[in-house]
Order: C-alpha cells, then structure tokens, then sequence
C-alpha cells in the first residue's frame, strides 16, 4: 500500500473503477489577487468518502465549490486547470451548470432552512428541475428523508416550518434535501460544525451508509472526524495538496513533515 | 446505483430557458429605463423652454421685474423669493429637526421610539395641499394678528411650512445617522466618565455628522422643490427682497410661478417658454443639490468600509 | 454639578423640540376632524357636486383619485420592482450602474411641479394624450418610480444571502431564485413601499395640475383619455378659487382627502409588522 501510495501525488490507487472526479493542475484566484489554490491535481474515486483536510485558508472549501461551480457566484474568480466529472470538463464556458449541480449537490457549513416546510424544503430541487408529480415527490421525500436519520423525527409534521427544527436537524434536513435530488456526488464544506455530538454522530453515520451508492467529498471540521472518516484523505495547507492517503496512513504514518506537524497537533 | 422511480426532466427544457432569458431581459430593460426617464425630462424641459432663450433676451431674465403681461420676465424676484423661503424653512428645520433627531435616537425610551418614528412619518404622508389649506386658514391669520404683518401670506409662514414637509424626511435620515453610530463610541465616553449628554454632543454627534449633512441637504431639496404649500400661503407677490423685514412680506416662489401661471398660458408664447425655462432651472438645481447629498453619504460609506474592514 | 445641569437643561430642550414637531401633527388633524366632520354625509361622499360646487358631493373626485392612484400602480409597481431585481440581483459595479443608480436619486429630488411641466410636454402635447387620465397616470408613475425602486430594493436586499446560495446549489437558475425564494420573502416590504409611494401619487397636485385634473365635469370619466377631477385639485380649487365656498366643505374635503391617504399609510404599517412578526429568518 504504501508504495503504491507514493507512485504519484493524486495517489489513486484504491479501487479499479475509474475515478469519478478528475482534478488537473486547478489554480483558483480571487479578484484582489489572493490565490486560493495553486496547481492541486487530484482523483477522487467512486462510493468512497474523500476527505480534504487541513488548517483554515487552505482551500478546501474553494476546491469544494469548485466541483459544483459555485464560485461562478463570486465576482472576479479566475479558474485555471480544469475538472472532469465521469471524464467530462465541467470548468470553463459552455457548461450545463444547472444539471452539474443536480448531478453534485452540496452541504454547507451552517444548516440554511430555505423558509419553507420542511416537504417544501425537501423536495425544492425536484421543483426546480420541474419535477411536480405528486407521488414522485413522495417516494422521494420519504426515501431522502429516511437516508438522513430525520424521518423518523419529523414523518408526522412535515408541513411545519422548517425553521422550527433544532440546529442537528435542519442540518440533516439539507442533506436530505440534496438527496432528493439523487446526486451522483455529495459535498460537505464542515456541515457538523455548529452541531453537538449526537448529532454529528448521526451525521457520520448517514454518510457511512450513503457512501456506498454517492461519491462524497468532505471538509471535516477536525482531524478526528477526518480520521473516523476518511477512505482518502488530502492534507492542504495554504493552497497547495501536500499529499494523499489512504485510510488513516496520513494520519498514523504521514510522509510529509507539514502533515505530521498537522496532524499531531504542532499547529492549527 | 438502485432502480430509481425518480424521473426528473432533462436540463431546463429549451422553452425554459427562452422564459428565463426574455425575463432577465424584461427586468434588465427596466433597470435602464431610470436612466431614460431622467433623460425624457431633461429632453423635454430643453425642448419647451430653449425656445426662450430666443424670444427673449438674457439679461431681461435676469431683471428684476417679473411681470409677464408687459413681457418683463425677469427671473431674480422668483428664484430670491424661492431663496428666502427656502432658507427660512432650513434655518427652522434644522435645529428643531436634529434636536428631534438625537430625541428619538438617544433620550427617548424604547417604546416611544418605536411611538414617535412611524408617527413623524405620517406628517410626511401629509398632502402638501392640506398643509397649504391648513396654512392658508388657520397659520396665516396668526401671523397677521400676532406678528402684525399687513397680511398674513408671507415668505414667514411659507417657511414654517416648508420646514413641516422638511422635517420628516430631515429627522429620519438624521436620526439613522445617529444609529448608525457604533456602540463602541458611545460606550466608550461612558466608560471615560463622560454624561449621556456629553456623550452625545461630543461624540456621537460629531460621528454622525456626515449623515446629519446629507439630512440637511435632503431637507433643502424637499423644500425648494415644494409647490402647493408655497402657492397658497406666500401671497405671491413676486418682488426683489429689500432687507430682512422681507421675510414678513408675501414672495413668489419659482414653483409657484409655474403652477399659478402654467394655466393661462398661450401655448408657445414666450411666457410658456419661459415657465419651462424655470423647469429647468428647478432640474438643475434638485440635481446638484441632491447629487451633493448622495456624494457625501458615499463618501461616508467608503471611509466606514475602510474603518471596519 | 453643573454637568448635570447642562444635561437636563439640554435634555428638556429636546424634549420640547420634539413636541413642537410632533403635537402640530396632531392639532392638524384633530382640527381637520373637528371642522370636516360635520360635512361628512353619504350623500357627501357619493353625490355629483351642484351649484358650481358649493353644495352637493365629492363623487367625482373621490373616484377620480382613486382611479389616478390605481392607474399609477398599474405602470409603476411592475416597473419599479422589475428595476429594484435588476440593481439587487443582477446588476454588478459597472458605470452603467452607477448612472442608474444617480438617475434615480435625480428622479427622486425632482420637484413635482417639473414633473408636472414634463408630463404636459411629454405626455400631453408631444404624444398628443390630451389632459387625461393616461396622462396623468404616466405622470405620477415616472414620479413614484424611484420610492418603489429604493424600498424594493431593500427588500430584496434584506432577504439573506444563504438563501440564493442554497438555492442556487440545488440547480436552480437565478430567476428561479429570486421567484420561488427571493420575492416571496421580500414581498411584505415591497409591499409597504409601494403603499407609501402610491399614497404620495395620491396627495400630490402639482403633477395633475396640468396633465390631468380639471375642475368641473358634469360626468364621471368614460375613458383613460378622458380628464378628472381629483380630490387635491379640488380642495386647491375649493379654497382659493371660488368666491362663497362654505367652509365646512372646504375642511370635509380635506378631511375625505387625509382619511384617503392616512389609511394607505396606516395599512402599510400594518403590514410591516405583521410581516416582522412572522418572519422565518
């Protein structure tokens, strides 16, 4: 394992089927000039739990919002290098980025209720995309809904405001949300962070379960919870991808000093 | 990948995204179109009113006859009397606006706060004709008796007036000025010793002064731009300020003049021309007055994001 | 102890200041009550007016007011929230943007007795309306542009940021946005502001002076190219123009008048902190 780990940086080597997010040489620049990324080359591979980890301004959350094109959103973001989802270019002009967001649904930091009930907030992305069967909608909620550990909490009012829910579960009730929409891919910029234990755990666990049939990529607010969840593991600091790992090698055995000093604690 | 029953639509249908793309276009049209109506104006007071520059001549604008019957169009007795009438209602409303202001922004409690804001705002709601009524009936006689001015239509009374309209639109900028003001400042003249009230004279006041300006201004242009209230209680007279004391006599103001005369008017005489050529006088002047204005606020807001960032 | 002293003198200082902006407020109005109440009859409020309108009612202006203020809805509420989504939603900083936003500020300062002379050059002689109805309405709705504008505006603005973002992640399109998230949460304030903007169309004299009203018609209006008489220009009449009015119908035109556009104010209050206290955010 370790030698074959040390074959390349993008260090893919865990399953055979081909990697569902290809990352090559993305630099990602902000308007004043801050560099956000520089030259991160990765592969992400299928029905894996991918874990991006690393001290704050490391960009994490940039490569994040990268996959799903969400920094189109901010003025003055220059982008070069390119991304592939499934062997497709999904950076530069002319992409489909309302479909690419339907196929990569995200989860961020803070649990944003749309202000809606909680069926509305569900099923809001099979709104959008013009899906207004009623059974449809249905089958969906109830099937998400259940993937997040919420259904159970919540199957008997789900025409109350979605902003009455505690914090751990409107934070379940966007992932399910994201669900509905069955993505092929699922990104969660530290979407545990504001929550209690309990709730974090839950939260664990539906990403265990729902590995099998998503690709998913998080950035986890700590290295215990990069540890407990990492399949592969990417340690960025400042912008750059200091290197990958599989399981815990990064974390028990790092190669790279930054790693170790990180991932021990010397800084943070 | 289990078996879906889920079958959603192919990306925005075609149809969807010619819906989307005449909509952003419908609402980016509406956005320009701001600009075209000021154009419009500006078009269209050229239009009318240039024509006088022709019929007649410059300097007899600038005399101090207005007396249209004769032909004498002289200018300076309209914008003085709009000047005199102006002034008096910001050297009112001013003061009483700002102590106002820092009333509602600091001293009052809570819920007279929450009280008095929406209650200044319907005297801003107020008809500038029923003001004028008011003025005319009730304001003015009060002058003649108590002041013993000939009558009571006077520059005087079109001031107090004019700073009634003034005042809400002045003690509602002023007062969000003085709110704005960070607590810290405040918190930390209280903490060095200081009184509320040095506080905010010495203070937030001075934080807030920008802000206060900008409410000035504002209030100015209110009441240059006012024209009914004017019109029913400044006797219209339109002669050339000769001291103080002019105050107390009636005055024309440049509004005025336009909505009394407008109406008996030959379409295309010289005197219709010249009505459009106070029109766009008028322009010029809320423009300059209120671009100040928002010059300043922007000012403000650049140093402030500099401040906090 | 002399600082105490400045404070409290300063203090009552102010405290009478306010009252004397404030309780004129209240004397004006309790006085137009006190003096209009007694004209008010039904047969005041909807009967044509007689004797050269120093008797009978105020039908005719009361619906002509009615129907301005609608007319102006009509062409500025579309307008002025299409323009409010622009700047807030899809404008970026460029200097076309900068001259809208100047243009509206202009808009907003211009006095109303230009726009008065611009409604009659534009709408009445060039595009050859006539005083009228339309013209009026044009008129009125260039005027209210830039408060419908500015308060929508806010609205739009006040919505949270997260929300677009969420709803942009899950593959919507900004105008999906703004339509299914944005505007019905903006909508209470939007609402407000087009209640106050249309409740100063209302009041207003200067601008119908020449492009709509008229004094005395026989008829209701039968069309928009027909003239009106409105409530505003009719109590200007009233009391400067006509010899022998009597004057409790001077003070009861007054009255229908600040009843109409007080209520306007007192209905979009109510829905702000209505909408306040329901607020999912």
């Amino acid at each position: 394992m370790t030698a074959s780990a040390a074959r390349a940086a993008d260090g893919y080597t865990m399953t055979s089927a081909p990697p569902k997010i290809v990352i090559e040489n993305l630099s990602v620049q902000y308007r004043d000039g801050t560099e956000s990324l520089r030259d991160v080359s990765l592969s992400i591979p299928p029905n894996q739990i991918t874990v991006l980890f690393g001290p704050a301004g490391g960009g994490k959350s940039t490569l994040l919002r990268a996959i799903n094109r969400l920094n189109d959103l901010v003025d003055g973001v220059r982008v070069t290098g390119r991304i592939l989802l499934d062997g497709e270019t999904i950076t530069g002009p002319g992409v489909d980025t309302v479909g690419l967001r339907r196929r990569v649904g995200m989860v961020f930091a803070q649990p944003v209720p749309l202000p809606m009930t909680i069926r509305q907030n569900v099923v809001y992305g099979l709104e959008l995309a013009g899906q207004r069967n009623a059974a449809q909608q249905a089958w969906a909620l109830e099937k998400s809904l259940r993937a997040a550990a919420l259904w159970d909490e919540v199957h008997d009012r789900l025409d109350a405001p979605a902003a009455a829910l505690s914090g751990g579960q409107q934070q379940r009730l966007c992932l399910a949300r994201v669900l509905a929409l069955e993505p092929e891919v699922i990104l969660l910029d530290e979407p545990t962070s504001g929550l209690d234990p309990i709730s974090t755990a839950k939260v664990e666990q539906s990403l265990q379960e729902i590995k099998r049939n998503y690709t998913v990529v998080i950035v986890p607010h700590s290295v215990q919870q990069a540890a407990r969840l990492a399949d592969l593991a990417a340690f960025f600091l400042q912008g750059e991808l200091v290197e990958v790992g599989i399981g815990r090698d990064l974390f028990l055995t790092p190669r790279d000093p930054r790693t170790d000093d990180y991932v021990t604690g010397r800084f943070g | 990948m289990p078996t879906s029953l889920l079958t959603l639509k192919p990306q925005p249908a075609p149809r969807g995204r010619w819906t989307e793309f005449i909509t952003e276009a419908l609402i980016r049209a509406a956005g320009y179109s701001a600009v075209l109506f000021v154009g419009l104006i500006l078009l269209f007071l050229l239009r009318e009113g240039l024509p006088a520059f022709a019929e007649v001549q410059v300097t007899d604008l600038f005399s101090a006859r207005w007396y249209p019957i004769e032909a004498h169009f002289g200018l300076l007795p309209l914008i003085s009397g709009s000047l005199i009438v102006t002034a008096g209602a910001v050297l009112i409303a001013v003061p009483f606006g700002l102590a106002t202001a820092i009333f509602i922004a600091e001293i009052a409690p809570r819920w007279l706060r929450e009280f008095l804001k929406p209650f200044i705002e319907v005297l801003g709601g107020l008809p500038s004709v029923v003001l004028g009524f008011m003025g005319m009936l009730v304001l003015a006689p009060w002058v003649r008796e108590t002041l013993g001015t000939p009558t009571g239509l006077t520059a005087f009374t079109g001031s107090v007036l004019l700073a009634g309209m003034a005042l809400p639109t002045l003690v509602s900028v002023a007062e969000d000025a003085l709110d704005a003001v960070p607590r810290s400042y405040r918190d930390a003249a209280l903490a060095l010793g200081a009184t509320p009230w040095q506080t905010i004279w010495r203070v937030t006041l001075p934080a807030a002064r920008t802000g206060v300006l900008t409410a000035t201004m504002l209030g100015i242009g209110r009441a240059i731009g006012e024209t009914m209230t004017v019109m029913m209680v400044t006797g219209n007279a339109a002669r050339l300020p000769d001291g103080p004391a002019a105050l107390f006599l009636p005055v024309r103001t440049m509004t005025a003049t336009i909505a009394a005369e407008m109406g008996e008017v030959a379409n295309g005489s010289a005197h219709y021309h010249v009505l459009f050529t106070i029109g766009i006088a008028l322009f010029v002047i809320s423009f300059v007055v209120n671009l100040a204005a928002s010059a300043v606020v922007f000012q403000q807001k650049k140093r402030s994001e500099r401040l906090l960032s | 102890m002399t600082r105490l002293l400045t404070q409290r003198l300063a203090f009552a200082l102010f405290t009478l200041a306010t009252l004397a902006t404030t309780l004129p407020i209240v004397l004006i109005v309790a006085y137009i009550v006190l003096a209009g109440g007694p004209a008010i009859s039904t047969e005041f409020l909807t009967a044509m007016p007689r004797d050269g309108m120093r008797a009978g009612g105020l039908w005719p202006a009361i619906v002509g007011t009615v129907l301005l203020t609608l007319g102006t809805g009509l062409i500025a509420v579309p307008l002025g929230v299409a323009a409010a989504i622009y700047l807030a939603e899809y404008a970026k900083d460029t200097a076309l943007t900068r001259a809208i936003r100047i243009a509206i500020i202009n808009l907003a300062g211009i006095p109303s007795v230009v726009y008065g002379l611009f409604g009659l050059g534009l709408f009445v002689l060039f595009l050859g309306f006539g005083t009228s109805i339309l013209a009026g309405c044009l008129t009125l709705a260039i005027m209210t542009l830039p408060v419908i504008i500015s308060t929508t505006e806010e609205a739009l603005r006040a919505v949270p940021q997260s929300f677009r973002v969420v709803s942009i992640s899950l593959g919507g399109t900004q105008w999906q946005t703004i339509r299914r998230v944005v505007l019905p949460q903006a909508l209470p304030g939007i609402l407000t502001g087009v209640i106050l903007g249309l409740e100063r169309a209302a009041g207003e004299t200067a601008p119908i002076l020449f492009t709509a009203a008229a004094f005395f018609l026989p008829r209701l209006p039968g069309s928009a190219l027909d003239a009106t008489m409105a409530l505003p220009y009719h109590l200007f009449v009233i009391s400067t123009q006509v010899p022998g009015m009597p004057i409790t119908l001077q003070y009861g035109t007054a009255l229908v008048l600040l009843v109409f556009v007080l209520s306007m104010n007192l209905i979009a209050t109510l829905i702000r902190s209505r909408a306040r206290a329901r607020r999912q955010w």
